[in-house]
């Protein structure tokens, strides 16, 4: 039996091998998209993207370290974390589900926010884990980018968030709903004194992030083949009963549609956004221009 | 009137009224002594009926297709209401309707959700979900206001923003999100009132105001019951216990400190009486444009931001507090290496 033969094309059994394979010792992981088994070496010096282009999806700390200059990246607020105030339960209460997120992921909600540099240029980043509750914002992700925000306002480096988030977090309820209004009320106002801010989409960006944060960058830049939508797939063929086509709301198909400025290929993203930045930001000074 | 399933013994008590008192006519005999005593049951019941109503019995009259609409209010509320039609871009969405008129002293902006009564007219407005050209449209009438230092009242009555093939393709996202961020930079009086449902971020679009007022039993929620229960729940027949947990009432939505005021409505809801619901929003918008409106054009502004800005439930362990109102500075101790 090759170890092919171990990767069937049963998407139960795949995301078993999937976890399987992601703990430490297994060598190979297999590609969501084409199912091709990958060598994990091979994968990381790739920038976790497969040959068919399928873009992996990061922790904070695997994008952070590949995009920003070795160890420049300094975490602020980390002691921000979610509280149940509506006592919500599902199928799991909300305080456990919060509970097993911190475990699995080692952060307190699902973004980390801080200052790195780019080329040795300054900047306010934040980077969204879908590892977290799927992404989802509640108060904590809202502050936390109400607040990376209002660092680019007083230091006036670019600001270049990573997005990757299922939208608002019902959990909280409405008070999740006011976390878009929040980060984009603060986002008028970083638009106020000419900052420049990048919005990069990540696979998947949807629901109350994309219609509030995300979608609302001087310059939107998303990886390939991203999911990018405010309604879901599922939810719109079940509105207009029938099937989308092949690669709706996905990057290409946004771009083609004018909601993005480009697609940029992981390997490529730390030279543009580099680039973007420098030509950019107004209150960059002379000596700061590499 | 469409009765709801819990007012029909509330109904089927008025149906013995109308019999007994069909019966009088024709009779010479006096009923009146009976009618009287059914009638006064039926006062207490729906009294019993409406003081105790779940988060589902009250969506259930937040929905109710005889409320009053944005269009019928602005009519109310206006002898000289103009609509004005169209976002310049793609075409006129029908969801979304706007114009002007005079409102007591003020010269308003009046935007809402309309999801038509009738189902000719409900297909044709979509069910009050818009597309985005909806939420341009929106956003360049609030741009006028602006322009024209008139102040905005918003009407929100929406299940939420359409989630359709088209309105994807046209960035339903971006549509929304600049709505929101746009909104925080008017420099006039803007004022909400949810007056039916009050959809998620297809409310939200058109709702980043200095006061949120709701309905009595207008409705606020970041999804759907339904939603809710079909996604955490995995079954849609738990939307009544998902109502619940997403508190979502005028009161729930006050005491979250998010809106500010409860207008009342007449017994039974506000399609009993529209007359007296537009009564009751004129005078509520004529006092919230008063106290705005002694306001400069920054000091409008900078009230909406920090209203926005303080929504948020979360704790900082550093400093082991639950925070409502977190100051704007991040705490320098929290620093941490990666
Ligand atoms: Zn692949």
């Amino acid at each position: 039996m090759s170890i092919l033969d171990w990767f069937t094309k049963d998407d139960a059994r795949n995301s078993r091998y999937e976890e399987r394979l992601n703990i430490p010792g297994d060598l190979w992981a297999q590609c969501p998209q084409c199912k091709e088994a990958i060598y994990l070496k091979t994968l990381a010096s790739n920038f976790r993207v497969c040959d068919c282009h399928y873009h992996f999806r990061l922790s904070p700390e695997e994008r952070i370290q590949m995009i920003f200059d070795d160890g420049s990246f300094s975490e602020i607020d980390t002691t921000l974390e979610a509280v149940d105030f509506l006592k919500f339960a599902d199928t799991e209460p909300y305080s456990d589900r919060l509970k097993k997120a911190k475990k699995k992921t080692k952060h307190a909600d699902a973004i980390v926010i801080g200052m790195a540099t780019l080329h040795q240029l300054p900047v306010n980043i934040g980077v969204m884990d879908f590892g977290f509750m799927g992404g989802s914002m509640g108060s904590v992700v809202g502050e936390k980018i109400a607040r990376i925000i209002e660092h680019a306002i007083h230091n006036k480096f670019p600001l270049i968030i990573f997005t990757s988030s299922g939208g608002a977090r019902m959990q909280e309820g409405i008070m999740s709903l006011m976390q878009m209004a929040k980060t984009s009320a603060a986002l008028q106002q970083l638009s106020e004194v000419s900052v420049p801010y990048i919005s990069v989409l990540c696979d998947p960006t949807t629901g109350g992030t994309s219609a509030s944060f995300a979608m609302l960058g001087d310059v939107n830049i998303a990886e390939p083949g991203a999911l990018i939508s405010f309604a879901g797939p599922r939810v719109i063929e079940q509105t207009i009963r029938q099937k989308l086509p092949k690669g709706f709301q996905r990057s290409e198909f946004l771009l083609e549609k004018g909601m993005l400025d480009r697609v940029v290929h992981r390997r490529d993203m730390r030279n543009i956004l580099t680039t973007l930045i420098r030509l950019l930001n107004p209150h960059t000074t002379k000596k700061d221009v590499v | 009137m469409k009765a709801l399933d819990f007012e029909k013994p509330i109904y089927d008590l008025q149906e013995k009224i109308d019999e007994l008192r069909q019966l009088a006519a024709s009779t010479d005999m006096d009923l009146q002594s009976d009618i009287d005593a059914i009638e006064a049951r039926a006062d207490m019941l729906k009294a019993q009926i409406y003081a105790s109503l779940t988060p589902g019995q009250i969506i259930q009259i937040a929905r109710h297709p005889n409320r009053p609409n944005t269009l019928a209010l602005a009519n109310l509320l206006c002898s000289d209401f103009v609509e004005l039609k169209g976002d310049r871009c793609f075409r006129d969405d029908p969801s979304i309707v706007g114009g002007v008129g005079t409102l007591g002293q003020y010269r308003v902006m009046i935007i809402g959700h309309q999801k038509g009564s009738d189902t000719k007219e409900k297909i044709r407005r979509n069910f009050g979900m818009p597309h985005p050209e909806g939420y341009r449209k929106a956003l360049r009438l609030m741009k006028m206001a602006d322009k024209f230092g008139m102040p905005i009242v918003t009407f929100v009555d929406t299940p939420g923003a359409y989630p359709g093939k088209e309105a994807e393709e046209r960035g339903q996202a971006e549509a929304i999100a600049k709505n929101l961020k746009e909104m925080t930079g008017l420099c006039v009086p803007v004022v909400s009132v949810v007056i039916g449902e009050g959809g998620s971020g297809g409310a939200l679009g058109i709702a980043v105001s200095n006061r949120i007022l709701m309905l009595e039993y207008a409705v606020y929620s970041v999804i759907s019951p339904e939603g809710c229960a079909s996604i955490l729940f995995r079954d849609a027949s738990r939307a009544e216990y998902a109502a619940e947990k997403l508190k979502i009432t005028a009161q729930d939505v006050v005491d979250l400190g998010i809106a500010d005021r409860i207008l009342p409505e007449p017994l039974g809801g506000a399609h009993h009486d529209w007359q007296v619901v537009s009564e009751t929003i004129a005078a509520a918008l004529a006092d919230e444009l008063d106290r705005l409106s002694a306001l400069s054009r920054e000091a409008v502004k900078a009230d909406r931001y920090q209203k926005f800005r303080s929504f948020g439930r979360y704790k900082d362990t550093a400093i082991q507090a639950v925070s409502a109102l977190p100051s704007a500075k991040s705490s320098k101790s929290s620093k941490k290496k990666l």
